[in-house]
């Protein structure tokens, strides 16, 4: 508040001072900033509604202080301040509509699903190439062993080789006498472990997808040359049944994010190459926006794979109800992406 | 007039990170980009902090697992690490300051570039690619590291390559990173200014007055500079000032120097207010007047 003395002497000055009109309008000016920092600080619930519908008065009273002072007065001070505090009223007037709680529905029930089923191009191109991965891996390892050690590091396969016996690869599956012993201990850890590794992964695989989306299918076809070469491993043995059981149970909920995290960067990718008739610039932010919800889904789905893994996998150790387990979780997502919905228009 | 130059190129400077934001209302904001500095800055602060956090929540975790005997305290803090690393970032651009605490001690926030609201999506989408701007140079850098075969040069490929990616709003002039050219984001100047007082409505305004052609020396840029040292209040600065002006317009030194350099204050400002009012802005002391 400005002193009385101050004031009645800048109104006491003859015709229009920009002093006059700073003592005029002051007193708007600083109720608006004390509502945006009540709002700032506690939020819409901390104003009663005759605060909250000042909000608007007080904020375009602000602009028009803010046109009539950009175009006659010199006070630095003034202009900063004017404009520091239309700024922060503009995001916070303009800014917030929705609460918390609903975005988070919306997301769950419309965006979420909605995202996932535009990128269904990206999303099958991905599957194709993951499935060539393990294709080519496949069959090279199956024609001739040696390939598999340029295909999975020796740590990775932690003794799963050509070289492994039939008992030892049917005990990493979690059957027979050596995977009893192991016990139960630890499996969260594992999880948690699992988790978070797959999700950097992930991450990475959407990152790299603006480099027109060639990186991310690098990575993705790795993926799949991993899984085939051990798979090939398996099947030399006669454990292919067996092997897909183990896989099967989380596999469907991880290699689907997989795919998905792979579409969303290739989605980026395409409209960084192809921006079509909007700007490059305005492409990339467009895909980038439908590719974020994408990949908030991809960390919650490896999630529920990195539960599954580490715990389903684990203590199930029965492969049809792995397989049951797997195909559910399957059917699950696959309803809850592409079965048609009524769409949340506003 | 090497000096007019320079004030010119200044401006230019000043108006180049000026990006025209229009409300719905119809007036432009003038949102202003923030400078690289300002956000390594911002980094750098959240950096830290979340570097404390996990430290203060590892020592937590290592107080409750030995005191329990179990280890869910792992789980915890697995889990609770890479959300910090992935969240910290979106959870406080989410709020309605879009900003982080980094961010907010810097007094930068972020906005949609197309003036709209910005959206959780952008947010995640700018953060996410956070992560490889960031931890790619370090991959590179472990990747070499970890593999024999791979000699230092194309170490140093790989290192410079992604650096070209992390470093990358160093090479565009809306300062966008890769994130936030993915997401359509700008990060701008978001900072408060306090209200201060009216210094032209002081009462020691009028001690003296000022001719005309002793008022035409000075320009809008000269009036703003005086009116920073005015409210600096630092008698050393005012007494500098004060003799340079008092040389320029060849006036004695009788006065006090404040309340000499307030009048002249009051009274430029009022001249050149006037003009503007009649649609002339004097940019400084070299334009005409």
């Amino acid at each position: 508040m400005i002193p009385p003395a101050a004031s009645t002497r800048a109104i006491d000055a003859p015709s229009f001072s920009t002093s006059r009109f700073r003592a005029e309008r002051e007193a708007d000016w600083i109720a608006f900033d004390l509502l945006l920092t009540r709002l700032e600080k506690k939020g819409a619930a901390a104003l009663t509604s005759d605060e909250l519908l000042q909000l608007p008065l007080l904020y375009r009273a602000t602009l028009s202080s803010l046109s009539i002072a950009r175009a006659t007065s010199l006070d630095k001070a003034l202009l900063d301040h004017l404009e520091a505090l239309s700024i922060r009223g503009y995001f916070l007037v303009y800014g917030v509509r929705e609460t918390r709680l609903n975005r988070l529905r919306r997301f769950f029930l419309y965006d979420w699903p909605a995202a996932v089923r535009s990128v269904w191009k990206e999303t099958l191109i991905i599957s194709l190439i993951i499935l060539l991965g393990a294709m080519t891996s496949y069959s090279l390892v199956s024609s001739n062993p040696e390939w598999y050690f340029n295909f999975v590091d020796e740590e990775m396969s932690g003794g799963r080789d050509p070289r492994a016996t039939a008992e030892f690869l049917q005990s990493t599956l979690g059957h027979g006498k050596a995977a009893a012993d192991k016990g139960e201990s630890g499996l969260h850890v594992f999880a948690t472990y699992l988790f978070t590794h797959n999700s950097q992964v992930s991450i990475l695989s959407f990152a790299l997808g603006f480099a027109f989306g060639i990186p991310t299918m690098m990575l993705e076809y790795y993926q799949g040359i991993g899984l085939g070469a051990m798979m090939a491993i398996f099947s030399a043995k006669g454990l292919g049944f067996d092997f897909g059981g183990w896989l099967f149970i989380h596999g469907t909920t991880e290699l689907f994010a997989a795919a998905l995290s792979g579409a969303a960067g290739l989605r980026i990718g395409g409209a960084v190459v192809f921006p079509g008739a909007r700007g490059r610039l305005q492409a990339a932010a467009d895909a980038g926006r439908t590719a974020g919800k994408v990949m908030v889904g991809v960390i919650l789905m490896l999630f529920a794979a990195g539960l599954l893994e580490g715990f389903g996998r684990q203590l199930i150790t029965d492969t049809m109800l792995r397989y049951a387990i797997g195909s559910l979780m399957l059917l699950f997502w696959l309803a809850y992406y592409y079965i048609p919905r009524r769409e949340d228009v506003t | 007039m090497t000096a007019a130059a320079a004030n010119a190129k200044s401006r230019a400077a000043r108006t180049k990170k000026i990006r025209q934001f229009v409300t719905p209302e119809g007036v432009d904001l003038e949102l202003k980009i923030a400078s690289a500095g300002l956000r390594f800055g911002a980094l750098l602060v959240d950096m830290i902090l979340i570097q404390l956090a996990l430290l203060l929540f590892w020592l937590l975790m290592l107080w409750i697992g030995v005191a329990a005997q179990s280890d869910v305290t792992e789980v915890i803090w697995m889990l609770g690490a890479f959300l910090l690393r992935t969240f910290w970032f979106i959870g406080f651009e989410l709020g309605s300051r879009a900003a982080t605490p980094g961010k907010r001690l810097m007094g930068i926030r972020v906005v949609a570039r197309d003036g709209g609201r910005l959206t959780a999506d952008a947010v995640v989408a700018r953060n996410l690619i956070r992560e490889l701007e960031l931890f790619l140079p370090l991959m590179m850098l472990g990747a070499g590291v970890a593999q024999d075969s791979v000699s230092g040069w194309i170490m140093l490929a790989g290192v410079l390559w992604s650096l070209t990616l992390s470093l990358f709003l160093l090479f565009n002039r809306d300062r966008m990173r890769m994130g936030d050219l993915i997401a359509g984001t700008w990060v701008v100047m978001a900072q408060r200014v306090k209200l201060d007082a009216d210094i032209a409505v002081d009462a020691a305004g009028d001690a003296m007055t000022f001719s005309e052609e002793e008022l035409a020396v000075y320009g809008i840029f000269e009036l703003q500079e005086l009116e920073r040292v005015l409210r600096g209040r630092d008698p050393r600065a005012m007494r500098d000032v004060a003799d340079a002006i008092r040389a320029k317009i060849g006036r004695p030194v009788a006065e006090e120097d404040d309340v000499f350099l307030l009048s002249y204050y009051r009274q430029l400002k009022a001249r050149l207010e006037r003009k503007l009012l009649f649609g002339k802005r004097r940019e400084d002391k070299y334009a005409s007047d």
